[in-house]
């Protein structure tokens, strides 16, 4: 295929900036985050999957680019793994807004977020609130929320 | 267990799904989002880095440039051979200097309407905190405190030994802090969160206090006068910046003259023999080594605390200051070029030796022959070295002895702090010998690097890349516990590696941009257990979400990007038109990056950094040409000026502005359009730059701005957006100036600019 070289480029460049000790390996921990930034979106459960494949038999902590290189190019040719579109978000914040008042409170943010699917971190919880939350309405309106982190993309 | 709770449950199961479904989509998509942000802030660090380093590789290639002068430029006329010789000459200070006269800033007067902090002999410990709180205050020191407190510093220094000691019994607390770079804000934090110096607070400042930021003097002052006040418990070591022939590039000889416009070159004089007295290291309860950069596999600490340390005036070149005509006597004629003409006094005095470790064609040579214990020519020359570092060795002991006022071989006693250069004079080498000098910049030049081994560091231009068996190599000889070195910035202040045994403390806080990285230090207790702190001198940074603050930094950093690729135009041009075979004007993303990556060899991800620096099109091509000239408008405003000679401007205005500060030997700022114009001819013709005489000509005569025959260095630079803001800044804060002299002149200057000034951001 004509776009497996330049997977094979994508995947090397964003795979050595993580690459620390220019030794074509990377923590495991930040494979999400490579694996991310290559335009796909998985769910943490499919990025455990993922991470099994490219571990070592007996894992190590790190991932090396050996390993990595052909599942991930695997998985930008099927191209697993699609970006959520905005409507499709949006509609899920309405789920959790069954009375359609156009915004989530900031408790019920942190109880979705932190009991339900796959939680947050307390890290994670604190770093969306900082940015998605109104002080003055202690709320989110998710509307918004989502044209203004899309628009930074 | 009707129909109706059946449904009911139904209901409530299918609406928990619903719940649960939504929050995962919600939490998978901004784990995305948080992912690319973090991609994005690894690529802008990237960016900074390899922008920094890529600049002291250019002071390689100065070097190159000088030596290139030398070999090849005949000068065609006496006016050409004059201008060069002006170059070449000796040390524009002249030789009976100031230095003998001690008491020549009791001469400068302070006007009664000064209001800014005075100060006394010998220092209080009021007296350094009342300066702290001055220049919190924005107040200038006077010149003549200036020179009388550097004065006073010279005299404490020469008794201090290369390595300092301290111990964790007197002091019950050492706090190490690392590079400041003339960022006072930090400093005044660090003593503000961590406590002023004291008899029982003992402080170590690992080198670098100076350039880029826009406080390195009052920096100095600070640390000077509490190292006057607190003798045996506040302690410095030298770092690479501390050195000046580096100042001249990295902005500090620039801040000095702007702040001491009368008095700055005295300064700027002293200033040179305080930094070569600066000690090399510092060693905490005989355990803890503290120094500025790293160290190699051929670090010899006997031989550090032996050498001459103030014979390494500048690590950049090998001789001292001494004159070349001595020089030239004593040298074996082998610096002689064509005409005839002493080597410049920037450039390593001879250079048919090894030659510094500079110049890139030795580098190659280090890095095949970095652990064999001769650097390079022929088994003969061990010998020769081994006698040189003897005889230098012996010489030292002597000169300790007698500065110690014990009584020497020749049966004469001396005043320890009689100027020892007219001792020297008469007996010592005039130059540390190859070895002496390769063990100092090994140790305020080296980085740590992950794999084993120890090789050239190229990047930086001087010392080496050190792997951990070398530290642990080291570390065992000596009998440590672990290393404290600076020398690069790190994004969270500090960094440990080599399996904890080497940690890395910077202490400039958002050193690249507002928000780029923290600063630290570290604090060690008779235990020796390093316990750290962090910190952010900038209010902003802490409203700021994560996002804002990685945006307002990647904003920056893509700026300066930006800037290099259109300092490299020509070249892209002709890298993207290779790719484009059939001519249609187009080449595809991935030609781009490759091209782009060919020509400015930073080693960045430039695939990820695509979407932020080309208008993304659809169909995956790009039209080079119109990115090109969309680059082009974006930097800059000057109609009636070539294009492709300011490209090569912006290339090289680093060294351009070294060089017209070397030749502004009276450091006034200014030099003349004839200047001007042979600086731009001899550099021209050695980049190959095709640029007619006439051209040239124009350039200087449009940027004479008030037509007086004479070009304003800081106009010259600020017009095409060439001065770093500190400049800008600097020029903004309003400091009460303590003396001027014609200053008028220049006031008007500033006033009829014409300039793109680079807008400030990020201000506090």
């Amino acid at each position: 295929e004509i776009l497996v070289p330049e997977f094979h480029k994508k995947i090397k460049e964003a795979f050595e900036v993580f690459d620390h000790e220019a030794n074509n390996t990377v923590d495991v921990r930040e494979i999400g985050t490579i694996v991310r930034s290559l335009g796909c979106c998985p769910s943490e459960g499919e990025l455990h999957d993922l991470i099994a494949e490219v571990e070592e038999e007996e894992p190590t902590g790190y991932i090396r680019f050996e390993k990595f290189l052909p599942v991930m190019t695997e998985v930008l040719l099927e191209r697993r793994y699609r970006p959520i579109p905005e409507d499709v978000l949006l509609r899920a914040f309405e789920v959790l807004d069954p009375f359609k008042r156009g915004f989530l409170s900031k408790e019920e943010l942190i109880k979705y977020m932190t009991e339900e699917g796959e939680p947050f971190s307390q890290e994670e919880m604190e770093e969306m609130l900082s940015a998605a939350i109104d002080p003055e309405s202690n709320s989110i309106h998710y509307k918004d929320y989502i044209t203004m982190m899309v628009i930074d993309e | 267990m009707g129909s109706g709770t059946s449904t009911q449950h139904h209901f409530a199961f299918q609406n928990a799904e619903k719940a649960f479904k939504a929050a995962a989509l919600i939490q998978r998509w901004y784990r995305r989002y948080t992912a690319r942000l973090e991609m994005r802030r690894q690529c802008t660090w990237r960016i900074f880095q390899s922008i920094e380093y890529a600049g002291q590789q250019d002071q390689v290639k100065l070097h190159d440039f000088f030596s290139y002068l030398v070999d090849h430029f005949t000068p065609s006329s006496n006016h050409e051979r004059d201008f060069l010789d002006r170059m070449f000459t000796d040390e524009r200070f002249p030789q009976n200097s100031e230095m003998e006269k001690f008491s020549d800033y009791e001469s400068i007067q302070v006007p009664d309407n000064y209001t800014g902090p005075r100060l006394s002999f010998p220092l209080l410990p009021d007296h350094a905190t009342a300066l702290v709180e001055a220049f919190r205050l924005k107040q200038q020191l006077h010149a003549r405190y200036v020179l009388n407190l550097l004065h006073e510093t010279k005299k404490h220094l020469i008794q201090l030994p290369n390595i300092n000691r301290v111990s964790t019994c007197y002091s019950e607390e050492v706090t190490v802090c690392g590079d400041l770079h003339g960022q006072l804000d930090d400093l005044i934090f660090i003593f503000y969160k961590n406590g002023l110096p004291s008899p029982e607070r003992a402080y170590v400042f690992n080198g670098d206090f100076v350039d880029r930021g826009k406080d390195s003097v009052e920096i100095l002052m600070v640390l000077f006068a509490f190292m006057l006040v607190y003798p045996k418990e506040f302690h410095l070591n030298r770092g690479n910046h501390e050195d000046h022939l580096v100042n001249l590039r990295y902005g500090f000889t620039k801040e000095v003259m702007h702040k001491y416009k009368t008095h700055g070159k005295k300064i700027l004089k002293i200033l040179q023999d305080v930094f070569c007295w600066l000690p090399l290291a510092t060693l905490v309860d005989e355990k803890v080594l503290i120094l500025h950069g790293g160290v190699s596999d051929m670090t010899d600490l006997e031989l550090l605390a032996k050498l001459d340390r103030h014979k390494i005036v500048s690590t950049m070149r090998r001789k001292t200051r001494k004159e070349n005509g001595k020089q030239a006597k004593k040298e074996k004629g082998n610096q002689t070029s064509s005409a005839g003409r002493p080597t410049p006094w920037f450039l390593p005095q001879s250079r048919s030796l090894p030659a510094s470790p500079l110049r890139l064609g030795c580098v190659q040579a280090h890095r095949a022959g970095r652990s064999s214990s001769i650097p390079c020519g022929a088994p003969g020359d061990a010998k020769e070295l081994a006698r040189q570092v003897r005889r230098s060795v012996d010489l030292e002991l002597d000169r300790c002895r007698r500065q110690a006022g014990f009584p020497v071989s020749r049966g004469t006693q001396e005043a320890p702090l009689c100027a020892p250069e007219a001792d020297s004079e008469a007996e010592e080498p005039l130059e540390p010998t190859q070895e002496e000098w390769r063990q100092v910049v090994d140790i305020l030049w080296s980085d740590p690097m992950a794999q084993e081994g120890c090789k050239a560091n190229t990047v930086r231009g001087g010392g080496c890349y050190f792997g951990p068996n070398v530290t642990e190599q080291l570390l065992q000889k000596y009998n440590l516990q672990f290393l404290i070195r600076s020398h690069e910035c790190k994004p969270e202040g500090y960094e440990f590696c080599h399996s904890r045994k080497v940690l890395t403390i910077f202490s400039a806080s958002n050193y690249y941009e507002v928000g780029s990285n923290r600063g630290a230090y570290v604090k060690l207790g008779p235990a020796l257990t390093p316990y750290i702190v962090q910190y952010q001198a900038n209010k902003v940074t802490h409203m700021l979400t994560m996002r804002q603050r990685i945006s307002r930094v990647e904003e920056s950093a893509l700026r300066a990007l930006r800037e290099k690729l259109f300092a490299h135009s020509t070249n892209l041009l002709a890298e993207f038109k290779k790719h484009d075979i059939d001519k249609t004007g187009l080449i595809t993303l991935s030609d781009w990056a490759e091209a782009v990556e060919s020509v400015l060899h930073l080693g960045l991800p430039w695939r990820m950094l695509r979407p932020q620096l080309v208008n993304s099109s659809t169909d995956n091509t790009l039209e080079y040409k119109s990115w090109l000239e969309d680059l082009a408008k974006e930097q800059l405003n000057h109609e009636n000026i070539q294009s492709s000679l300011l490209e090569t401007l912006y290339r090289n205005r680093s060294n351009l502005e070294t060089i017209f500060r070397i030749i502004d030997s009276d450091h006034s700022g200014f030099i003349s359009l004839d200047e001007f114009r042979q600086t731009w001819k001899l550099f021209s013709s050695h980049m190959n730059v095709d640029i007619t005489d006439e051209c040239i000509c124009d350039l200087a005569r449009s940027i004479d701005f008030n037509k007086d025959g004479h070009i304003d260095i800081n106009e010259f630079l600020e017009a095409f957006r060439l001065v770093e803001q500190s400049c800008s800044e600097g020029n903004a804060s309003g400091r009460p100036q303590a003396t001027n002299t014609n200053d008028g002149a220049a006031a008007n200057q500033a006033h009829t600019k014409n300039s793109l000034v680079s807008i400030a951001h990020g201000a506090s």
